[in-house]
């Protein structure tokens, strides 16, 4: 099936599941085509009308989502077997892509599945917020009164850092990666990528050894098999790979320096 | 649930929320911060374009935070309370600066001081950014902020946590909120000396819009039945430039036209070449021509209704409704700096804005009024480039942002202050963090010594009213054996509004939406839900939040006919003038007996005189 067809219906399979440790199970829906749909609009269109194939009426499929505009990070699932937004990713995309939509090859629709079910394909990500908090996700200000600028930074710098403040924890990184499981401890590349973020800052930087420290443990950096998957699924084009290389470099400094003068 | 030393509860992790739960926790008085999404992903994340402040590359040029204010007040057609508007920007330097120490990522020049860029109803360069997703790195550097204090036990989060009610004790003081866990559906009470609403604006009521899905305006309305008044509802921002699509009306920066981007149409109707092939000199570049020293950067209102006529004549792209918004001459350096915005284009599209012009056309985008709230004048020291006299707010004065019910206030877009008719580019984000900043000690200050009586002392009873009223709501949702969709009754709610209360608004065509509203009000009482179970039930939150939106709307709709004038967003064309006497007042609705009843406040104009409104337009 293309999306060059005119197609007056297309398919979609959601996988459900009721809440915390309850059995998956898949529904099949039928929605009108039209040119340009995002899967949003398909679980909006579901939600109004929650009716199966099977003419049976079912409570509406929950999942996440805010500004439908690919900035807040919400509505990340998994969509023909590959994780993205459902407010970017385009049922035509996924149709000439996968050759879904038919009544016997429907697109998929899954939640991430390395982050624990509240339900239907709604996750919990509170991990990728805990995390930065582990790391002092912070430039350590003195406080808010007013102390003039902050320091300058080269366009060069900015450009980094401008890239890397972009990471919308979706979680993207985490879904494709191989070394991050549900149940491990390997913290993934959204953790290398705001690390970088806050120790290239003059002021964040007075916080780089605590950072490293973290870096240094069970399910840092070290644990990080090169797959290099994430930066092939992030929405965002985060120089996630550079992030790692970079990490990688100031952990083993870190480590010597350590050695050397035996502070931890 | 006693408590010893004051609370404060934070409604809403935007940027005003975020800002505020900064200012109070750093004074040492713990915060709850409530919010319906991980605050990180709050509605913030959508502004673009930039924060606007007096600079020193600016101030040599002639500017001032005094022409700051005068553009502002010019740009809301002289609708603001002016003493907020002076301190909001004569802060506004400083709040750049606390950001800047923040980390947050500012775009930089050469020489690796902050950049800027050129936005709507300023001739002078005065808007900072980070790209064209300001809003994303401004809320995150806030956010940042707020994990250090919660990582140090000042704040604590309930995030996926809906705001259900204010508890107003039997003195009148708001004494905390009901609220509802999202995921579990369980329903409690918060005590606290001080609340603030930093609950956003109301998109939805539109049904599309630019803004972000949890845009109800619901929190806000729940407050107006509350008891809370709202002023000037009925001023409506409608942004010139955004995509149409089947599930939202996406924001196309301001930025765009900011850095050189330029709105055309083909001079010939209906025009069916592609864009490239349309010569130079057939192309009509209508503000540019119609506003010759503003262009392309005419406030937001008059860019919109430009559109929205050259459409009505006819020459909208094909004879359709959209314009072109060309960025494609501009240099490779430039089109780095709108990467964000330009790339979202492609995907949403297919198309490139950097090779093609886009195509768009107006959407709803930002709520000038909402909650009603007061502040205390006080006499300022003139700095240079002000004028005589010189009126702003008192710092940390128990009052400041609080609406009618006290203890209960109002920050950021859900507070109708600072931007009048229409609200000007980049001042938003302002706005916000002006609020949190500069407001948040006034939390503290009510919180530990204002108030009557200390939260710990309401009464149980007080609570479990609250607490019943707002089970029962949920139960009687739950068990309601109706038939009437309620995605129904939001669509056609939605497409009224747009319809009667946007760009175009005549007394006949609102009064019929008024009557649509009363019909769709009567329809929900037989809504039916599709989900009765209690866990993560995100029909019921949004049936529960849609009776909120009707009853919003018409707060919206009841001021809107009954202001007989032109001004800002506001275009009556049964009305066409702004008329200073009498409408040159704040609305203020107050909903008694179900209904919204309309009275009018005089504004606070003691520093710039109103002056017409015409951005030296030519013909």
């Amino acid at each position: 099936m293309t999306a060059s067809d005119a197609k007056k219906n297309f398919y979609i399979k959601v996988k459900r599941q009721d809440g915390p440790g309850k059995n998956p199970y898949y529904q099949t829906f039928e929605l009108p085509y039209k040119p340009n749909l995002n899967i949003i609009s398909c679980l909006q269109a579901i939600a109004s009308n929650p009716v199966t194939i099977d003419g049976k009426q079912v409570a509406p499929v929950v999942w996440d989502c805010s500004c439908l505009e690919e900035v807040c990070g919400a509505c990340t699932m998994v969509m023909g077997g590959k994780v993205g937004q459902s407010c970017s990713t385009l049922v035509d995309e996924l149709m000439e892509r996968d050759g879904t939509g038919s009544k016997a090859n429907p697109i998929t629709l899954e939640p991430m599945s390395k982050f624990p079910v509240v339900r239907d394909l709604f996750v919990d990500r509170a991990s990728m917020f805990n995390n930065l908090k582990d790391i002092k996700g912070w430039v350590p200000i003195d406080g808010t009164h007013h102390l003039g600028g902050g320091p300058r930074e080269s366009q060069e710098e900015q450009d980094l850092r401008y890239a890397l403040s972009r990471c919308m924890t979706c979680g993207c990184c985490l879904e494709a990666c191989p070394q991050f499981s549900l149940e491990g401890n390997f913290v993934g590349a959204q953790v290398f990528g705001q690390t970088l973020y806050f120790n290239m800052h003059e002021t964040g930087a007075t916080l780089k050894d605590d950072r490293l420290n973290v870096m240094q443990q069970a399910g840092g950096i070290s644990d990080c098999g090169n797959a290099q998957n994430c930066v092939e699924v992030c929405p965002k084009e985060l120089p996630l790979v550079e992030a790692i290389a970079k990490i990688g470099r100031q952990t083993t400094v870190h480590s010597v320096k350590q050695f050397f003068t035996g502070k931890k | 649930m006693s408590q010893q030393q004051p609370r404060v509860i934070v409604v809403g992790g935007g940027l005003a929320g975020l800002a505020a739960t900064i200012k109070v926790a750093e004074a040492g008085v713990p915060v709850d911060l409530f919010s319906m999404v991980p605050v990180k992903r709050s509605h913030s994340v959508c502004a673009q374009g930039g924060i606007n402040a007096c600079n020193e590359v600016a101030r040599q040029q002639g500017y001032s935070e005094w022409i700051h204010m005068d553009e502002t007040l010019y740009g809301g057609d002289f609708l603001q309370h002016q003493p907020p508007v002076y301190e909001m920007t004569h802060w506004a330097p400083k709040i750049i600066d606390l950001l800047d120490r923040m980390g947050v990522p500012f775009n930089r020049t050469a020489e690796g001081q902050r950049d800027l860029r050129l936005f709507g109803g300023s001739l002078f360069k005065r808007t900072h950014f980070t790209g064209a997703s300001t809003g994303q790195q401004l809320l995150y550097g806030l956010d940042e902020q707020v994990r250090r204090h919660e990582a140090d036990g000042k704040v604590t989060k309930y995030e996926f946590w809906e705001f259900l009610w204010p508890i107003i004790d039997d003195n009148g003081e708001c004494k905390g909120i009901i609220a509802q866990d999202m995921r579990t559906m369980e329903i409690k009470p918060f005590l606290a000396d001080a609340v603030v609403m930093c609950t956003g604006g109301n998109g939805m009521v539109f049904g599309k819009s630019t803004m972000s899905v949890i845009c109800t305006g619901g929190a806000a309305a729940r407050c107006y039945q509350a008891g809370a008044w709202f002023g000037n509802p009925e001023f409506i921002q409608v942004h010139p430039t955004a995509i149409p699509g089947e599930d939202k009306c996406r924001l196309m920066s301001e930025s765009a036209r900011g850095e050189g981007g330029r709105v055309w149409v083909p001079r010939k109707k209906g025009d069916t070449r592609p864009p490239l092939e349309i010569p130079e000199a057939e192309r009509m570049y209508f503000l540019e021509e119609k506003y010759p020293a503003y262009g392309n950067l005419v406030p937001r209102d008059i860019a919109t209704r430009e559109i929205f006529f050259i459409c009505e004549e006819g020459y909208g792209i094909g004879g359709g409704r959209m314009v072109y918004l060309d960025v494609s001459h501009l240099p490779q350096g430039t089109k780095d700096k709108l990467k964000a915005i330009l790339e979202i284009y492609e995907k949403f599209t297919g198309d490139d804005p950097t090779e093609v012009p886009m195509k768009i056309f107006p959407a709803v985008h930002y709520s000038m009024g909402g909650l009603y709230t007061v502040f205390t004048e006080q006499e300022k020291q003139p700095v240079p480039g002000d004028g005589d006299v010189v009126i702003g707010m008192k710092d940390g004065a128990p009052n400041n942002m609080m609406t009618n019910i006290p203890g209960l206030f109002a920050f950021g877009e859900v507070n109708y202050q600072y931007h009048g008719g229409t609200r000007l580019g980049a001042n938003a984000l302002l706005n916000c963090i002006f609020d949190g900043l500069f407001c948040g000690p006034s939390l503290v200050n009510y919180a530990k010594e204002a108030r009557k009586t200390p939260a710990s002392e309401v009464p149980q009873s007080v609570i479990d009213k609250y607490v019943a009223q707002e089970k029962a709501k949920c139960d009687a949702l739950i068990n309601s054996k109706g038939k009437a969709n309620p995605y129904d009754i939001w669509r056609r709610l939605g497409d009224e509004m747009t319809a009667a209360a946007t760009v175009v608004r005549t007394e006949e065509r609102m009064v019929q939406a008024l009557e649509t509203v009363k019909k769709l009000r009567e329809e929900y009482k037989d809504v039916c839900l599709s989900d009765t179970g209690m866990w993560t039930n995100q029909n019921l939150s949004f049936t529960r939040a849609l009776n909120d939106m009707l009853i919003y709307a018409e707060a919206i709709l009841v001021p809107a006919i009954a202001r007989k004038e032109s001004r800002g967003s506001h275009y009556r064309p049964d009305f066409p003038e702004r008329v200073d006497d009498p409408f040159q007042k704040t609305s203020i609705v107050k909903f008694v007996d179900g209904q919204p009843e309309l009275s009018y406040e005089d504004v606070a104009t003691p520093m710039v005189p109103p002056r017409a409104r015409t951005y030296g337009k030519t013909s």
